[in-house]
């Protein structure tokens, strides 16, 4: 990542009005306040059902200044590509069409209609949130749940299965970018939204967004926990661009240093609670193996 | 000037006709050549639209709904499961009062699979808001198609314009094809007041409470209740504007006059033979014959099927000893859904004929003329007989 913005040149530019319904501490409302500025006015969403439901208001109240079109769970893809198609009949070519969904929008019931979209090289900015659970309906399991994370449909022994990697299924489509992101590095997360804006074709961007009622932690520790994740090297931030993957920011950094155990990025959560030594230890063995290849 | 084609081409040339600018589909029978042949025009060039070759009907529906609402003209087509598998989208783009005109070839739904034709798919959607209107020939499919655009995009509200799956889909009849210039004076571009506009912008569909809600300005805007509410008059307002159209299209074309329903040999008959689609003109080969034996009898197909247009129905049926419902599907569990509905047309009435149900065709089983004639022969001799179930005709058991 080059000409990487800071705090000092960040616009300054609002979509997104205060007073939005967002939770406390919430790590979406970070990353898409940033998002749009990165986005800029020029810009249409697509959004199906999720948090950001939520945080856009009431009607007929809306906390965002871009225009948006609220969809149907599964189709978010699809509306994007629909979106796109109606930008090229309408000879409007500076658009951005930008849908933005959660993990289980995205991973679970989305995956097929964004799947689709990529395979049609749809011009479109796909942002997946991750807050690694069905967060908007309580705090349910997702494909992209962890494995041995306590929801409220896995109560009593964790997620019995691993995360579904969505990035990589997304990448394997050889689309022209892939990245991932973290709320905890929200700058990091405008550079790679800003770059997508440049590109033609599907972009898909994954970032985790620490989510402090799901989570259970305290919101002031939404950023400290997000970057726990970075730094213990469970989830990384990187690129694929053209088909080569390059470790950015905070990840790439630490390339050859010691990274902190997982464990204490598990002991700041009560969703991790009940995990065992067996899947700590299977984990940390994970990263381990991963970082071996970078 | 005339052509000779399939229903499916009759379908795809209006499509084509009313310059549909955003097309999206995926290919199920007896749909499926429909779509290949609007890839086919927008390929060529002969129709300047974008062609999305979506991964699934749902996905069909959304690329409608997203087009729609950015301001285009959004067309899709389906048959039975796909029509079912994008139910849901269904109520999604009416409740979003958005202009999408889609076809569907009718076909019967599994399980067991099947593929060929009855009216299960269209019939089962019947209550999601959609206009539905059904078309009995190929003249009539691609004129539909055309009606259709102008009418959805003047109450916004989608239509879906319904037609046999293989005796219409895929047979080949002569028809008129509509001259390009009258097309357009008939149909203009669609121009919507609210779309998806960056220099306007605008959060669609955001949630709705229960109860209404003011504005930043302190002005109460329509809750949920209201929102469908409103709807369901501007449904109701649409049969008056449906025939205004269809006025419009018979002074620039020569042909229409029937939009509700059309009637055949119905105005000094006793009997009335009341159904959907293309064997309204099956049943005109019986309705001779039984003529010639002094039988007076008619039919009346049923062309705007949502909204229901209950009041021509009822002026056609009242005085009338008998209707005679055939319909190729059914509310299972009560009655044909087709039956149920002209009851209740006629419930208010003081002189109501007496109503007989004949379910037929289920699956693509074959209708004979003989069938028919026996049917309809049987409860002209009793009208009186009314059962509480639905009579099958050709059921094997």
């Amino acid at each position: 990542m080059e000409n990487q913005t800071t705090i000092l040149n960040l616009t300054e530019e609002e979509f997104v009005h205060p007073g939005n319904r967002a939770c406390s501490g919430c790590g979406l409302s970070l990353v898409y306040r940033m998002g749009l500025k990165a986005l800029g006015k020029n810009t249409i969403l697509v959004v199906p059902p999720s948090c950001l439901t939520v945080l856009q208001g009431l009607y007929p109240v809306a906390s965002t200044k871009l225009p948006c079109v609220n969809v149907t769970f599964a189709s978010t893809g699809a509306a994007a590509s629909g979106v796109r198609a109606a930008m090229r009949v309408l000879n409007k070519k500076d658009v951005n069409v930008v849908a933005w969904a959660g993990d289980g929008g995205t991973g679970d019931i989305g995956i097929q209609a964004l799947s689709g979209a990529c395979e049609r090289r749809e011009d479109i900015i796909y942002i997946c949130y991750d807050n690694e659970a069905y967060m908007n309906t309580g705090v349910q399991r997702s494909g992209t749940t962890p494995e041995g994370v306590l929801t409220t449909t896995t109560p009593i022994k964790g997620k019995l299965q691993e995360k579904k990697d969505v990035p990589s299924i997304i990448a394997a489509h050889r689309i022209g970018y892939v990245a991932t992101a973290s709320a905890a590095y929200p700058l990091d997360f405008y550079d790679k939204v800003k770059k997508a804006t440049t590109i033609s074709g599907p972009k898909y961007i994954h970032v985790h967004t620490p989510c402090p009622p799901g989570w259970s932690f305290e919101s002031r520790f939404t950023i400290k926990i997000g970057k726990l994740a970075v730094q213990t090297g469970l989830f990384d931030l990187y690129e694929i661009e053209n088909g080569e993957f390059k470790l950015t920011g905070a990840s790439k950094n630490l390339v050859g240093k010691p990274r902190m155990p997982v464990e204490e990025y598990f002991k700041t959560q009560g969703r991790f609670k009940t995990l065992d030594k067996t899947i700590i230890d299977k984990v940390q063995a994970q990263i381990d193996a991963k970082w071996a290849g970078y | 000037m005339h052509i000779i084609e399939s229903g499916n081409v009759a379908a795809a040339t209006g499509v084509k006709l009313a310059r549909a600018q955003v097309i999206a589909a995926y290919p199920i029978t007896p749909q499926t050549p429909l779509t290949e042949k609007l890839s086919e025009f927008v390929e060529s060039g002969e129709l300047k639209a974008e062609y999305i070759p979506v991964e699934s009907e749902h996905s069909a529906m959304a690329v409608c709904i997203a087009a729609s609402s950015a301001g285009t003209r959004a067309f899709t087509a389906t048959s039975a499961n796909g029509l079912l598998y994008m139910a849901e989208q269904l109520h999604w783009a009416v409740g979003a009062r958005l202009p999408i005109v889609m076809c569907v070839a009718n076909r019967g739904i599994g399980a067991p699979w099947t593929v060929w034709n009855d009216q299960q798919d269209s019939m089962s959607q019947r209550d999601v808001g959609w206009i539905q209107i059904y078309a009995n020939d190929h003249q009539q499919i691609i004129d539909s198609v055309i009606k259709a655009f102008r009418l959805a995009q003047t109450v916004s509200i989608p239509v879906m314009v319904c037609y046999d799956g293989y005796i219409l889909s895929h047979t080949y009849m002569p028809f008129d094809q509509p001259d390009q210039t009258k097309v357009d004076a008939f149909l203009p571009p669609f121009t919507s007041k609210h779309f998806l506009d960056p220099e306007n912008p605008g959060n669609f569909n955001t949630v709705t409470l229960p109860d209404v809600r003011p504005d930043l300005e302190g002005t109460l805007a329509p809750g949920y209740m209201e929102i469908r509410h409103n709807l369901h008059e501007d449904l109701r307002a649409s049969i008056e504007t449906f025939v205004e159209i269809d006025r419009d299209f018979e002074r620039e074309f020569g042909r229409g006059g029937c939009p509700l329903i059309e009637k055949y040999q119905c105005d000094d008959a006793d009997y009335i033979a009341v159904c959907i689609g293309s064997l309204s003109y099956h049943l005109r080969d019986v309705i001779d014959t039984m003529r010639q034996r002094d039988v007076k009898v008619g039919v009346m197909g049923v062309q705007m099927y949502r909204p229901f247009p209950d009041k021509a129905v009822a002026e056609a049926l009242v005085g009338k000893k008998c209707a005679i419902v055939f319909e190729k599907a059914l509310s299972y569990g009560n009655q044909g859904t087709l039956y149920a509905d002209i009851k209740s047309a006629l419930y208010t009435h003081e002189t109501k004929p007496y109503v007989h149900n004949y379910i037929l065709g289920l699956g693509g089983r074959e209708i004979k003329t003989q069938q028919l004639l026996d049917a309809l022969t049987e409860s002209c001799t009793s009208p009186e007989m009314i059962e509480d179930t639905p009579r099958w005709i050709g059921l094997k058991l």
